[in-house]
């Protein structure tokens, strides 16, 4: 019986994994084809970055000093957080790009065609997410390039200014390009996470809600908490707050974590999810 | 010629009323799993976060324990705080310049000045304050009070710092004079008079034309009172907005001195004293010259609100115990959405219109089928946060700060109603988009984004209270459990319950989002092809 189950099976595994492995530029294609020949792809794109701008735009321009005047050591301001604030809100579209790029699949059965073109499945699962992640990079750059562009037109001013010993918001000085590379990536990572989930989930609104109570559970519980102990804990542990250390250039000895560890956590997180994906991908028909 | 009748099926027609339709929706709701999980998941993490926010470490007792005096070492003492007349925790000291009043009287005072001192700027500085200058509600004046005890009842007219002369009775209740900052080039008069159970204050900018300020009932008022000068000033609440994250809370006490003179009294000589004691021994005191009293003092005579960043930092809130109804409500959002697209995924919406040809009361039907449910599991989720948490609270002998009976009934309804509405306002957007992840993204920016922003105080307050004004948010208001006083300087941030619209007004804009968002579907559903 083992014999004619599958001449595949007569072959070395090594040779087999390889061979699969060796449609992902096929498989790569395929999927950026699917992706962008999607009308809403293109009208998530720009929404995510128009709102990313519009939205870090708003916060600079309502920063202000505070009673105490608008040294540094009053206001605690840090111009770059502020500058990128945008990023909270316009993560909610790159996930939603993402889960949809995902679930979309499951909503229509497409999912058994592009499983029949492509049999390998984590080939399928590796060439979706990296064209997610694609997008997203593509998208987070515009966003973050327009927003570091308008905190640094808006918030000198609004009292923020190098004269008053603020960073200035240009990507020249070495924090304010980490915070804009790093924030560029902790878009590419959400998209990842929601990839993964939603791969887990094999469903879109399941996929977005889960993603979305992931990213705002923690800070809201975080922020409420009585014991600031667990508080700290919850933070440096939850994928959003944890990857947004990544913005921070100011006070950066008092965070739990430093800022490119915090995104390493996020990475965790995604990491997981697009294994969870993986092994319920495997494993359950589609 | 033959006419062929047209088909007719010998089965009658089956009942086609709302009650049928509502029973169709309901069998469609109840025989998928999936959403029976995602209602029973929404109930079960609504009420499990709000367990965190319960209990914590050992300092959190003995925080509470360093604010009032605890009946025992040990024990983290209940009550922690002073109860007002009206069973609210109040703060009630201030340095007293007394005298019996017996029966029926009247005290008049001139007030010349009310300077002060705040809290150092620099924040390793002494604990005492030495920076001058004047906190908004320090507070200087006449007041008759049933006794020296801390939470009696009492009735005040007074000057304070920025607000010019106000009368105040009880603790929670304010009422405006003559504006302007007291000096000596522009002294306010004041007089109050009591006959029976009625205290009426007048003001004066000139000692001859009165006017009456308010006119008060303080039933049950013993026959001798105490009546005087006073001075208080309540701490300074530095809240730095900490730009792009959270809110400082600083500052520390502040202490105020206010000169008296034409001081007309019945009784005989003045006494002075703390009522409750000086934050800082040895701030207050007073001395009499030619007729002058200057009267120094810290303190305050006000309700304490609720929250982070006052003297209640530490007591556990029904908002903390209810912090998980944003979680429920994501949930319940995925659930309402796909109630409805999940008719489009499968084509099922054409049964649904070929069985009830009326697109409308198709979509009421769903509408009041997820309604219901939701305000089901609102409902539950909400009883047992409540009672989980204050079983919690109890247990480990936290602090719970109190709350009318009354207002726990409409925050238990309104956090049903709120998550009944959101899920409507779910169904209504997944009509109109037809897509389950959209309809779902669209409805948690809407509800639960703004939540956040205010909450976790990534924006400004200002920003954060707009935000919890206009958008669909500000139906969390419904939960608010505290009111807030204007008279009381504190942090009132969405976190500790507060919220900038009342109760009723912010869960109408809610409602208000909900209704245009179900015409919108209602009159797609009629125009588009299902």
């Amino acid at each position: 019986m083992h014999a004619v189950a599958s001449p595949a099976a007569a072959r070395p595994a090594r040779r087999l994994a390889l061979a699969g492995w060796s449609a992902l530029p096929d498989a790569l294609h395929a999927e950026w084809t699917k992706l962008w020949t999607l009308a809403s792809t293109w009208w998530l794109l720009a929404a995510a970055a128009a709102i990313t701008v519009a939205v870090s735009a708003a916060a600079a321009a309502g920063a202000t000093c505070g009673p105490l005047g608008c040294a540094p050591a009053q206001t605690g301001a840090d111009p770059v957080k502020i500058s990128l604030t945008g990023v909270d809100v316009g993560q909610v579209v790159v996930a939603l790009l993402a889960v949809l790029a995902v679930g979309g699949e499951y909503g229509h059965a497409m999912i058994k065609v592009t499983l029949a073109a492509t049999p390998r499945r984590l080939v399928m699962l590796a060439a979706k997410a990296a064209v997610v992640a694609c997008w997203a990079i593509i998208a987070g750059t515009v966003a973050v390039l327009g927003s570091v562009l308008a905190g640094g037109l808006i918030l000198p001013g609004r009292g923020l200014s190098a004269a008053n010993g603020y960073l200035l918001v240009s990507l020249g000085n070495g924090p304010v390009l980490r915070a804009a590379l790093g924030s560029v990536l902790y878009l590419a990572l959400i998209a990842l996470l929601a990839v993964g989930v939603t791969t887990a989930v094999r469903d879109s609104a399941a996929g977005i809600g889960l993603v979305l109570g992931l990213l705002y559970l923690f800070p809201i519980a975080a922020a409420a908490l009585p014991d600031h102990v667990l508080a700290r804990h919850l933070e440096q542990v939850a994928p959003m707050t944890a990857g947004l250390y990544v913005q921070v250039t100011v006070g950066l000895q008092a965070l739990p974590l430093a800022p490119w560890q915090g995104l390493g956590v996020l990475a965790l997180w995604a990491l997981g999810a697009l294994i969870l994906g993986a092994v319920v991908l495997r494993l359950r028909d589609a | 010629m033959t006419v062929i009748a047209p088909y007719r099926s010998g089965q009658r027609p089956g009942p086609d009323g709302f009650a049928q339709l509502l029973h169709a929706e309901w069998t469609k709701f109840r025989t998928v799993r999936g959403w029976v999980i995602g209602t029973i998941v929404a109930v079960v993490v609504a009420a499990g976060i709000g367990l965190l926010g319960t209990g914590s470490g050992q300092h959190f007792c003995q925080q509470v324990a360093s604010i009032g005096p605890a009946r025992s070492g040990a024990d983290c003492g209940l009550p922690v705080f002073r109860l007002g007349p009206d069973g609210e925790p109040v703060s009630d000291s201030f340095f007293f310049v007394r005298q019996p009043l017996a029966g029926n009287g009247s005290i008049t005072v001139r007030v010349t000045s009310l300077t002060g001192l705040l809290p150092s700027s620099n924040p390793n500085g002494p604990p005492a304050p030495t920076r001058p200058g004047l906190q908004e509600w320090a507070k200087a004046g006449i007041i008759i009070k049933q006794d020296t005890g801390q939470g009696s009842r009492y009735a005040a007219l007074m000057v304070a710092g920025g607000h010019g002369v106000r009368m105040q009775w009880n603790y929670t209740a304010d009422t405006p004079g003559l504006p302007g900052i007291v000096g000596p080039a522009s002294p306010r008069w004041l007089r109050l008079t009591r006959a029976g159970d009625v205290i009426t204050g007048y003001d004066s900018a000139d000692g001859t034309r009165w006017a009456q300020v308010g006119t008060v009932t303080l039933p049950g008022l013993p026959s001798t009172v105490q009546a005087g000068l006073f001075t208080a000033s309540p701490d300074d609440n530095q809240e730095s907005q900490h730009l792009g994250g959270g809110v400082n809370a600083g500052g520390g006490p502040t202490q105020a001195t206010a000169v008296f003179d034409h001081v007309t009294a019945p009784g005989g000589s003045f006494t002075g004293g703390y009522v409750g004691s000086a934050e800082i021994p040895g701030t207050g005191g007073y001395h009499q010259a030619g007729g002058r009293y200057t009267v120094t003092g810290s303190g305050d005579i006000a309700p304490i609100p609720a929250g982070h960043g006052g003297p209640a930092d530490a007591a556990a809130t029904l908002t903390s115990y209810l912090l998980g109804t944003f979680a429920g409500l994501i949930a319940l959002t995925v659930v309402a959405a796909m109630f409805m697209t999940a008719e489009y995924r499968r084509d099922l919406i054409r049964v649904t219109l070929a069985a009830s040809p009326r697109r409308g009361r198709t979509l009421a039907a769903k509408a009041v089928v997820i309604g219901a449910v939701s305000f089901a599991a609102g409902l539950v989720s909400a009883i047992v946060a409540l009672m989980a948490g204050t079983a919690i609270t109890h247990a480990r002998g936290y602090y719970e700060f109190p709350v009318a009976g009354p207002t726990v009934v409409r925050v238990v309804i309104g956090t049903a109603a709120l998550a009944a509405v959101s899920a409507v306002l779910a169904l209504a957007i997944g009509a109109m988009v037809r897509r389950s992840a959209t309809a779902v993204a669209i409805v948690i920016a809407a509800i639960v984004l703004p939540y956040f922003l205010a909450v976790a105080a990534v924006v400004p307050l200002g920003a954060a209270d707009w935000l919890l004004r206009i958008t669909p948010a500000a139906g969390f208001a419904v939960q608010g459990p505290y009111p807030a006083y204007p008279q009381v300087t504190a942090i009132y941030s969405a976190l500790s319950g507060y919220f900038p619209l009342a109760p009723g007004a912010g869960f109408a804009v809610l409602c208000g989002w909900t209704a245009v968002a179900l015409a919108g579907a209602a009159w797609l559903l009629r125009r588009r092809d299902a």
